[in-house]
């Protein structure tokens, strides 16, 4: 009986008996919310996901993840106007992270070491026809390719990339870039055939026994604005353009070059002009700059390059020499207004750079394919309303951009896939928005944004050499640190360090667990980590 | 005390540790094999910075002694919460004490240790700031005076919180506690009154003394470890919010404590026989307003009948502190600037 101490009664005993994991009313839960770039990006990559590789250096893996997604980053790197920049978090602390330079890094690296695309799917024993090589056609074929179904991919032109090629200028996007990742695409065991018009969608789907098509034929037709022309007035418009530009057979311009249109080709139109000699090439625009729908990265570049503009301006009457423009102003709800000023304006050449619209005949005698303002009507899964004829990229009512393309072609394949095989595709569910409120940014040193370097002007002038330059390894590096993960855990410690009651376990994976025999759910965890990954839920009580 | 320069841009060097940090960069904290020298199952309130801090310093003392370390605790909620007989929650060689004398007894241990030739074996005394500024005042200036080989930490919750939320030595002014109530011309705790201990510590030319406080882990235990290089007495006084007795969320305890660094009202340094050598600069600077707002001890300042005079009279205090550490940087970002939404929200 009394072997204890004098005075002890009890046994010492550990705290650990004591759960007082009963006291809590809400529970803290591990949740993965959606980050803003991901949201936002029209390809749908998974933009954190793959930043998170790169940021231990594992940029093999980080390609491998955003490749799910995209077969073409290096292109995309170069060419995409980034809204998940604009959509980043971090925008709120200092900048945005640098996705684009990071992702045309990881693209680069991926060429630069040979890095092959998966493996094609084990074959389903279906055939699709994708008509149109540009980014839609090359990216759902990627997907249709790794989901096991035969391809066959049919292109008007003389070579694949549709507006990538012909439509974007090499200083913006380098061909040999271009090529590198289109081939690796076709590699995938891709039946390919150029110079090849489809006159009739039906008689292609019987005599070629597909199974499903995609139309993504883009949007190729120049619009034409009649305006009052001289006889030896020159006017072409930014489309052929630029194609013949990109076929090495450029026009003759003239030394003064007026390019009409305030949107990116017209952008492209006038750089490229500039590139080929016209000593003043001046883009002349019916609204103002706010107005304008061109990307800021390409007016600030046609302006360094010494291109000019005439905001609030028309064109009245195009001759030899010279055109009239009528000044506009705008009126309260912000149209332009005609202001019967005019003005004359030295010009040799004027290039109309108006919107594009695409070529439909392909599907007139289609008659249950529905066309309005120009544009193939989809459901949501892209189909149209011919038995599967799937559409997308600039040939349906959408943002007319290469990342959007790019979007369609996989969301066209993911139903396509579904269509072949007689199920549908479940969208799944978005995961909640990780939203700035609900980081906590303290934890995050300030790192400001790496710049990417530019050629200099004088060196542009000439030729098309590319303009935006690379980020070495160690900038990549450290812009993709500038991460903060928003919603997902990148394995901080925060919470198994902030935790009054031991109650957080590390678990050998990195990842971490509650122990609920202990946790009395104060919410520190929740309050102090970082990137918004952890969700107090009420217990039921 | 030298610190790492920042070399990791997500998190820098503010979070407890990363995957992409080497472990010598981590904080001890970071480690699964910490001491854990307070174990799960004590009874502490939710989100009490107490546990928090006494967790965070011990694991601390254990790895710079190498594991060879005696605590020896004052009574106050620390003990109570630690140890309801016959539980206890210590996983390291513990001793309770009276409410007073903890530094005598941790005295009385040190000269044992060295009259048994153990100088392997190191000893922290603690207690809260009851404990530390008004009872135990006596016993511990006279172990400061003695020079005893003992480094005692004040877990400063600002009162005496066990018992009912008492008036301490440590409470700030203007704020409510069971025995300063918010009556009169001037509700709350009187101004002019209280101790600032650490600067009495500094005043007996001990060896090290600093302050730290729960919202900054790297801080806080790259000073044990300094304590631990010295010999003789040393102090260290950390701030440990009380969600109980301040009436802040539970799962404020680290944001507030941040917002008590990042107003200028609990100055972070360190000193050394007598002379600051360093301050933690305010990073991301804020009105005291802040910090007070998110705390009913002071909600008397705002509300119906708000008292913007007291509210000022306490930014001076911060002001004052800001002035006398030196806490701004040159170049500091104004005011409210740069606070993410979840802090401006709270």
């Amino acid at each position: 009986m009394n072997k204890r101490p004098f005075a002890i009664t009890l046994d010492v005993g550990s705290s650990l008996l004591n759960h007082t994991g009963s006291w809590r009313v809400e529970r803290p839960t591990y949740v993965d919310r959606l980050p803003p770039c991901n949201n936002a990006c029209p390809a749908g990559e998974n933009i954190q996901g793959w930043l998170y590789e790169a940021e231990s250096g594992n940029y093999e893996g980080a390609w491998r993840k955003l490749v799910e997604e995209n077969p073409l980053p290096a292109i995309m790197g170069r060419i995409c106007f980034h809204p998940c920049e604009r959509a980043c978090n971090r925008v709120q602390v200092d900048e945005a992270v640098g996705i684009n330079a990071v992702e045309r890094f990881l693209g680069d690296y991926a060429l630069e070491h040979g890095l092959r695309l998966p493996d094609a799917g084990p074959d389903s024993g279906k055939r699709v026809l994708v008509v149109g090589a540009g980014p839609a056609g090359l990216s759902a074929t990627y997907h249709l390719r790794r989901q096991g179904h035969q391809v066959r991919l049919v292109d008007s032109s003389a070579q694949l990339g549709g507006m990538m090629r012909y439509g974007i200028p090499a200083y913006r996007l380098p061909r040999a870039v271009l090529d590198a990742e289109i081939a690796r695409v076709i590699a995938m065991d891709v039946e390919v055939m150029l110079n090849y018009n489809v006159d009739d969608i039906e008689v292609e789907r019987e005599s070629g026994h597909f199974d499903a098509i995609f139309l993504a034929v883009g949007a190729q037709l120049g619009k034409r604005v009649n305006i009052p022309a001289g006889d030896s007035a020159k006017i072409l418009d930014a489309v052929s353009f630029l194609h013949e530009v990109a076929e090495d057979n450029p026009p003759l311009l003239g030394r003064r070059v007026v390019i009409y249109g305030g949107g990116d080709t017209a952008m492209d139109a006038a750089r490229t002009a500039r590139r080929l000699g016209a000593s003043e090439a001046v883009v002349v625009y019916r609204r103002n700059q706010e107005k304008m729908p061109a990307h800021d990265e390409e007016y600030e570049q046609a302006k360094v390059e010494g291109v000019t503009m005439r905001w609030l301006s028309t064109i009245n009457r195009v001759e030899s020499d010279k055109i009239v423009i009528e000044k506009m102003r705008l009126n309260a709800e912000g149209y332009p207004e005609a202001t019967g000023e005019y003005e004359e304006l030295g010009a040799d050449a004027v290039v109309l750079a108006l919107g594009q619209d695409t070529d439909l005949s392909l599907i007139a005698r289609a008659s249950d394919i529905e066309v309005s303002d120009g544009s193939v009507q989809v459901a949501e899964n892209l189909m149209t309303n011919g038995r599967g004829i799937f559409a997308g990229g600039d040939a349906v009512p959408a943002e007319r951009t290469a990342t959007v393309a790019v979007g369609h072609g996989k969301k066209a394949a993911r139903s396509i896939d579904a269509y072949v095989r007689g199920v549908t595709f479940e969208v799944p569910a978005k995961h909640e928005l990780a939203e700035f409120g609900l980081l906590n940014t303290w934890y995050y040193s300030d790192a400001e944004r790496t710049q990417r370097p530019e050629l200099e002007k004088v060196r542009r002038q000439d030729n098309f050499e590319e303009v935006v330059l690379g980020l070495t390894e160690r900038n990549a590096l450290f812009e993709a640190r500038r991460c903060m993960s928003c919603g997902n855990c990148f394995e901080c410690d925060n919470c198994f360090g902030v935790c009054p009651d031991n109650a957080v376990i590390k678990l050998d994976n990195g990842k971490y667990e509650f122990n609920l025999d202990y946790c009395k759910g104060c919410g520190i965890c929740a309050h102090e980590c970082p990137c918004g990954a952890i969700e107090m839920v009420p217990e039921r009580i | 005390m030298t610190k790492r320069p920042v070399r990791f841009y997500q998190v820098g060097s503010f979070a407890v540790g990363n995957r992409l940090l080497s472990d010598d960069e981590r904080t001890v904290q970071s480690d699964p094999n910490r001491a854990n020298s307070i174990d799960s199952g004590h009874r502490a309130c939710q989100g009490c910075g107490e546990a928090l801090g006494a967790r965070y310093a011990l694991d601390a003392a254990m790895r710079a002694t190498n594991n060879q370390l005696v605590a020896v605790n004052a009574t106050g909620c620390l003990e109570v919460f630690s140890t309801p007989y016959p539980e206890t929650s210590w996983r390291i060689p513990w001793l309770h004490s009276l409410f007073g004398n903890a530094p005598a007894v941790a005295t009385g241990v040190a000269a044992a240790l060295r009259v048994k030739g153990r100088s392997d074996v190191r000893v922290v005394s603690q207690g809260g700031d009851g404990g530390t500024v008004d009872i135990g005042f006596g016993c511990l200036s006279g172990m400061f005076e003695r020079n005893d080989d003992v480094l005692y930490i004040c877990y400063d919750n600002e009162g005496y919180m066990n018992t009912g939320v008492q008036r301490s030595g440590a409470t700030p002014p203007a704020a409510r506690t069971a025995t300063t109530d918010v009556v009169g011309p001037q509700p709350g705790n009187t101004f002019g009154q209280g101790k600032d201990v650490p600067r009495i510590a500094m005043a007996h030319d001990v060896a090290y003394v600093a302050t730290a406080t729960v919202a900054d882990l790297h801080d806080l235990e790259a000073k044990v470890e300094r304590a631990m290089q010295f010999r003789g007495a040393r102090y260290l006084h950390v701030l440990v919010p009380c969600p109980l007795g301040w009436g802040s969320a539970s799962n404020e305890t680290i944001h507030v404590a941040r917002l008590a660094k990042e107003t200028g009202m609990f100055p972070v340094f360190e000193a050394e026989y007598g002379v600051v050598t360093s301050v933690s600069k305010i990073r991301r600077q804020a009105p005291v307003e802040e910090y007070l707002k998110l705390q009913k001890r002071f909600a008397h300042l705002f509300g119906k009948n708000p008292r913007p005079d007291i509210v000022a009279h306490l930014q001076e205090i911060a002001n004052r502190n800001i002035e006398r550490y030196g806490l701004l940087e040159q170049d500091a970002e104004p005011i409210a600037r740069h606070v993410s939404s979840s802090e401006a929200s709270a």
